[in-house]
């Protein structure tokens, strides 16, 4: 087996966690500590990908350029990946990002929606990126139809597609059975990113591995969207137990975890109600800020807001639905 | 009565829902050819069965007729760029459901009849349909700095000309929530949901205002403009009241207008969740309806 890569999301998937706050220094701070810590591919942008701070998925405080350009600045042997979701972001900013210097473009949509991705991944090729496709909210698809997906994105020029649990919705056998089928699929490397909504994300990446997985994502401390993803450091000790090889410093990761991320921390990142429903409903992580706002000013309990939300099929990028179950749920209780 | 003759270069669902939707207007406009460029295409075999004349030579079976005034142009943004100065020479108005662009921006409730003397109009894009005139509702009594909408629409309903490049799509909205809508700056955000059932189409508009703004003359404007698209779009509605909210954005914590709609189709071919596709055909029959009335008045007819 070739060696296993992991991408550390914390400046991209923890910037959801901190309302997408990262400032330039910050930034270049973790990336020199991933770097000394042999990390071989660091993810930096806004939470929704390159172009992301917009009202529905939040403003960013500083400009998103600038966090990449630090990145890049500090990345010596390690690359810099940054998400793209087609729709959020547009081909200049693919141009945009490649001539700062970033190496790999992971390119985001729902997962029965590859077939919008082709002009992205051409460009990302053409800039001369490497292309991980981002198969998100993998739970609601079985493994034919995703593999189904995946091909399409391998045709396009991936050189990896990921099983995305965006919702921290699947249990180990879920992940195996799909990761499985795309290795079987496909002859490109395939990736897993879990969040940790039902206490699965360090087991489901394991699972992962075993079903073959090639690429894993973890985020120091496990700063990520909604219930957070599995923490990097935790999964290189596990990896390390295992005796499977990454090259990457123990140390140094729960170092930085310790004593730079956690101060950071705006809550703190336990399965709580909300993160448990989230996950139980199969509802979107990124959606959880959002929705504990509305929730708090329409006086409405967050988890019904979250099971509304997961009875309607609402996708990545749908933080407007927020809104509008809010104040429906709100009116109920006014009927009532 | 005179009619004015018209065509649709485009046998796909676009071109076939347009064509049962001009079959049951009643006014100044006569279908007098359906243009495709494949015999076997299920809308040129629907327009033959309803004994409609068509053509699989595409433009160039319509340019064989000469007395046809009106086209509409329902096939590719690609394909349009040659059809609009084959169309110009030959003195034919055309109606681009394209995102091609050739000619300005039109939106029946806002500015067609501004355009009524040009030989070429866009209908920019669904979203664009649906939104810009909430953007410019807004725009007109509180001035608006950004607008940002999002398109939410099925996944079926989504055709491979929008997936193939969907950059087209998203970008023609913002350009155009900005030139017609009348916002400082604006984005345009497409998600496509593949929930089954389909959902409807349902757009979001957030108006971020320069300044505090009367409130009720913002909702009564809102509401005024929905009036007008509805007279072409019956489907057309808010899901709920305006919302008005103070947002944090990189101007500092400014009102905030926010607009949930959503659009029914009529179900003339598509689905009725397919309001996306519905807007535009409704809206290009509005708009060549105008055209026509207004070709047949500088000849002197009374309509």
């Amino acid at each position: 087996m070739s060696k296993l890569l992991v991408t550390d999301t914390t400046l991209r998937d923890g910037s959801h966690a901190v309302s997408h706050s990262f400032s330039p220094e910050f930034v270049g701070e973790i990336v020199s500590k991933l770097v000394a810590a042999n990390v071989p591919i660091i993810e930096v942008s806004h939470g929704a990908g390159l172009s992301g701070s917009t009202i529905q998925q939040g403003f960013s405080t500083h400009d998103e350029w600038k966090l990449i350009e630090s990145a890049v600045a500090n990345k010596k042997d390690s690359k810099i990946a940054s998400l793209f979701v087609p729709g959020i972001g547009t081909r200049p900013e693919i141009i945009t990002a490649a001539n700062i210097g970033i190496d790999v473009l992971r390119i985001a949509v729902h997962c029965t929606e590859a077939d919008v991705t082709q002009q992205y991944f051409e460009q990302a090729k053409k800039s001369g990126l490497e292309t991980v496709g981002f198969l998100m909210m993998s739970h609601t698809q079985p493994a034919s139809v995703l593999a189904e997906q995946a091909k399409l994105m391998e045709s396009y020029g991936a050189d990896c597609v990921y099983i995305v649990d965006s919702a921290g919705a699947l249990v180990p056998e879920g992940v195996r059975e799909r990761v499985a089928k795309l290795k079987e699929s496909l002859s490109i490397n395939v990736g897993f990113h879990a969040h940790n909504n039902l206490g699965l994300a360090i087991g489901n990446t394991i699972a992962a591995l075993e079903a073959g997985a090639n690429q894993v994502d973890g985020t120091l401390r496990g700063l990520g969207a909604g219930a957070g993803n599995a923490p990097t450091e935790v999964l290189v000790a596990v990896l390390n137990k295992m005796k499977i090889e990454t090259g990457i410093n123990l140390t140094i990761l729960m170092d930085t975890a310790e004593e730079i991320i956690a101060p950071v921390f705006q809550y703190p990142l336990v399965i709580d109600r909300d993160n448990l429903a989230a996950g139980y409903a199969g509802v979107y992580n990124s959606f959880l800020l959002h929705v504990r706002e509305a929730a708090a000013k329409f006086n409405i309990n967050p988890v019904s807001i979250i099971e509304e939300l997961g009875r309607r099929h609402a996708v990545a990028g749908q933080e407007d639905w927020i809104l509008d179950v809010a104040i429906e749920l709100a009116q109920k209780q006014l009927v009532r | 009565m005179e009619k004015i003759k018209v065509a649709i270069l485009g046998s796909g669902n676009i071109g076939t829902d347009l064509m049962y939707k001009l079959l049951k207007t009643e006014g100044s406009m006569e279908l007098a050819l359906m243009a495709g460029i494949d015999p076997e295409s299920e809308g040129l075999k629907r327009a033959n069965e309803l004994q409609i004349p068509i053509t699989a030579e595409g433009i160039h079976g319509i340019l064989e007729h000469d007395d046809i005034k009106i086209v509409f142009d329902a096939t590719s943004a690609k394909a349009h760029i040659t059809h609009a100065l084959l169309l110009k020479e030959a003195g034919i108005v055309a109606i681009d459901l394209t995102p091609a662009a050739v000619g300005p921006y039109v939106v029946p409730a806002i500015n067609l009849k501004d355009h009524l003397e040009l030989d070429n109009v866009n209908m920019i894009s669904c979203s664009g349909q649906a939104t810009t005139p909430l953007v410019y509702a807004v725009n007109r009594v509180a001035p608006v700095k950004y607008s940002e909408i999002i398109a939410t629409i099925s996944s079926v309903s989504v055709g491979p000309g929008t997936r193939q490049n969907l950059d087209e799509f998203t970008l023609t909205t913002a350009n155009a929530c900005q030139e017609i809508g009348g916002a400082k700056s604006a984005r345009a955000i497409p998600v496509i949901n593949s929930a089954e059932p389909p959902i409807m189409m349902n757009n979001t508009v957030y108006a971020v205002l320069e300044e505090n703004a009367d409130e009720k003359a913002v909702i009564e404007s809102i509401e005024q403009i929905v009036q007008e698209v509805q007279k072409y779009v019956p489907g057309y509605r808010l899901k709920r009241a305006p919302y008005i909210d103070i947002r944090h954005t990189p101007w500092g914590d400014l009102p905030t207008v926010i607009i949930l709609n959503e659009v029914e189709g009529a179900g003339d071919f598509f689905p009725t969740y397919a309001g996306n596709l519905d807007i535009m055909t409704a809206a290009a029959v509005q708009v060549g309806e105008q055209f026509a009335a207004h070709i047949l008045k500088k000849k002197g007819v009374i309509v």
